[in-house]
């Protein structure tokens, strides 16, 4: 196992050391010390090694990860995860806003509550939170699954394309063109998956499914109020 | 002799200036349809600009440069703040952001290689980098929107520079447009959005707000491509003295500033003709905000929007750019508007020089389409030719205005070469009203 101190060694060569890392590297474990908040911790990956921080970050923690596992024991502050093609993100604590911002793949997972804006404008990332998540979350989001164990606040999925969300809980509000849709086998089966990889003993069958009316897709003068 | 004639004299139609022909058209246009008209292109109302400005050229108290034989330098090097890699260019006029989505492929690629055979940097767009661009592209500026759309880290590390939008100058404060009709299957997997749906793009980046967070997102952009290429921040032009400064204050190394006459793929055109400032507004109060924060020069200042000539540049130079950027002119220079396609145009509703629907991708010069049939009309190498050509026009141009007024680097020019024609150009552009020592505001007065 590779040890780095952040504080001692800086944030530079941190991410410098583990973007340097290929895909025949042995060093494949490594566990971050002291981030105290730092930004932009272990960002840009690209190698299938398992980073652990030891204790919260602060903006866009594993932002654009591929391939790597990036485990966080603490919170998170805005961004973690965003724009991820690939690889898993985990965060013991809680996630500030924009959690999974457009990510286009990979699994995030965060096991407290995501604040605002998780998985704006997602791309494909799936994200499943084991607690709430704020306002405004999945907006404009184009692909992906979000699922939310806890619950969901105002104007869910606003201006969705064909991101699939999942709520156990309640959701206070549906943004414009967001609506309650059938939930199929094939869902039920994609969410048992989902939430067996993020660590949760949720049932899919607890769940809601939600996803884009499609209402909105093309200019329509009838559709003026929903803006 | 008698006067037989009684018809009663009439008053001659009077047409209103406020209810113009142009205006009623599109009240009659907004009535029919319900929806606000939206087009390509940038502010086609008369604004003050660089055509309102003189050059002094050398008398006797300055003497030129020897007009065909001595040297005038043009190179400029872009991002020389932070990044390991600078930008080189040979001349200072560089190829705006414009998508392949909004533009097709061959154009895309058009200017690519005219950029490259004239020695400066082209620029991505709203959708992403394609390999065509970044293959015929030696200096290609990634663009890093608030969309995202087909941003991937790999790209951004392809890039010799990334180039952060605030905003646009055709619509400071909007989103980029792509209507159905040029979503075809490649835009709409580069993009991954349904085919053939209206895409509106996001105004507002999904993951920052403000200046403060803006330089966090500098930082991660600097950490992912290991702090090696230039990080330009484009902002439409409204405040530009704070705009400037707030780039600068978050770590940018480069400004880019473009005005109102800045085009747009598609946004509405009430957006287009009543939002932001004209480009000759812009420029000294940015230049006037690096100045006071002690980066001019350090930081560069580029500036687009209606540059279409030599003078332009030399002009947008003098007042302290240190470079700029074409967007409307490279794509008049590989084919858009010209005469030869007036049939067509004329059968779109239009003609040459006003044909702005680019939105509904049926460019008769191939340009501004995703139809393949259509998009063939246009020869890239020939269209980059074109290009190269124009561009070096351009140049010489320049060099022509700073060889009269005495200087040997395009750099050199300086606001004391001006003088301007107008009591507003005088004003925005801080150089006297001709033939006086005054401006409008200067003091002292």
């Amino acid at each position: 196992m590779q040890i780095y101190d952040v504080a001692e060694n800086g944030l530079r060569g941190l991410n410098a050391t583990l973007q340097a890392q290929g895909k025949e590297t042995n060093q494949t474990n490594w566990v971050v010390q002291n981030p105290k908040g730092s930004h932009a911790i272990a960002v840009g990956l690209d190698a299938p090694i398992d980073v652990t921080v030891k204790g919260s970050t602060g903006y866009y923690c594993a932002g654009m990860n591929q391939q790597a596992i990036v485990r966080v024991e603490g919170s998170v502050g805005p961004g973690v995860a965003e724009n991820m093609l690939s690889g898993t993100v985990i965060v013991e604590g809680d996630a500030s806003q924009y959690a999974g911002a457009t990510g286009h793949g990979g699994l995030l997972v965060i096991k407290g509550n995501a604040s605002s804006r998780c998985g704006i404008s997602m791309k494909g990332i799936d994200i499943v939170v084991h607690g709430n998540i704020g306002h405004m979350s999945a907006f404009m989001a184009q692909a992906g699954n979000l699922v939310v164990c806890g619950d969901a606040g105002d104007a869910l999925g606003d201006s969705l394309y064909e991101a699939c969300l999942f709520v156990r809980g309640s959701v206070k509000s549906l943004g414009s063109d967001c609506i309650e849709k059938e939930m199929r086998p094939e869902h039920l089966e994609l969410l048992k998956d989902l939430l067996e990889r993020a660590g949760s003993d949720a049932k899919p069958e607890e769940f809601r499914r939600y996803g884009s009316a499609r209402q909105l897709y093309n200019f329509d003068i009838d559709n003026a109020a929903a803006y | 002799m008698k006067d037989t004639d009684t018809t009663i004299p009439q008053t001659r139609p009077i047409q209103s200036a406020t209810f113009t022909n142009e205006i009623n058209s599109e009240i009659r246009r907004a009535a029919a349809t319900g929806i606000y008209d939206i087009r390509g292109g940038g502010a086609k109302r008369r604004v003050p600009h660089f055509d309102d400005l003189l050059f002094l050229g050398a008398s006797v108290s300055r003497y030129p440069l020897e007009g065909y034989r001595e040297r005038c330098s043009t190179s400029v090097t872009l991002g020389t703040r932070f990044a390991k890699k600078p930008i080189e260019l040979d001349i200072p006029v560089t190829i705006a952001g414009m998508s392949f989505g909004a533009l097709s492929g061959p154009a895309k690629e058009a200017l690519g290689r005219g950029a490259s055979m004239a020695g400066t940097s082209t620029t991505t767009g709203d959708g992403g980098m394609t390999p065509e661009e970044r293959g015929h592209s030696s200096k290609l500026v990634y663009q890093y929107l608030p969309s995202r759309y087909g941003m991937n880290p790999n790209d951004l590390r392809k890039a010799d520079a990334i180039e952060i939008v605030v905003g646009q100058g055709a619509k400071p404060g909007g989103g980029g447009m792509l209507l159905g009709q040029k979503i075809s299957d490649r835009v709409a997997e580069m993009r991954t959005l349904p085919k053939g749906i209206d895409q509106r793009s996001a105004c507002r980046h999904p993951d920052w707000t403000g200046p403060d967070d803006l330089e966090i997102k500098i930082l991660e952009l600097r950490e992912i491509t290991g702090w090696q290429v230039p990080i330009y921040v484009k902002v439409g032009a409204t405040r530009p003295y704070y705009d400037t400064a707030l780039a600068v204050k978050a770590g940018a190394d480069v400004v880019v500033m473009d005005g109102m006459q800045g085009g747009t793929a598609a946004t509405q055109d009430v957006f287009i003709e009543h939002v932001g400032i004209p480009t000759l507004a812009c420029i000294r109060p940015a230049v006037q905000a690096l100045q006071d924060l002690g980066v001019h020069r350090e930081v560069q200042l580029v500036i687009s929007g209606g540059i279409r000539t030599g003078a332009d540049v030399a002009k947008a130079l003098a007042l302290g750019a240190d470079a700029v950027a074409i967007g409307t002119a490279a794509l008049i220079a590989l084919g858009d508007n010209d005469p030869k396609w007036e049939a067509e145009y004329q059968k779109l509703g239009s003609t040459t020089g006003a044909y702005d629907d680019w939105h509904e991708g049926q460019d008769p010069a191939g340009i501004t389409t995703q139809d393949p049939e259509l998009a063939a009309r246009l020869d890239p190498v020939e269209a980059g030719r074109r290009l190269r050509n124009y561009l070096k026009v351009m140049t010489l141009e320049a060099q022509t205005i700073a060889r009269a007024c005495g200087h040997n680097h395009l750099h050199n020019l300086e606001p004391e070469d001006l003088c301007a024609l107008t009591m507003e150009a005088a004003a925005m552009a801080k150089v006297p009203l001709a033939g006086t020592d005054w401006y409008p505001g200067k003091a002292g007065f």
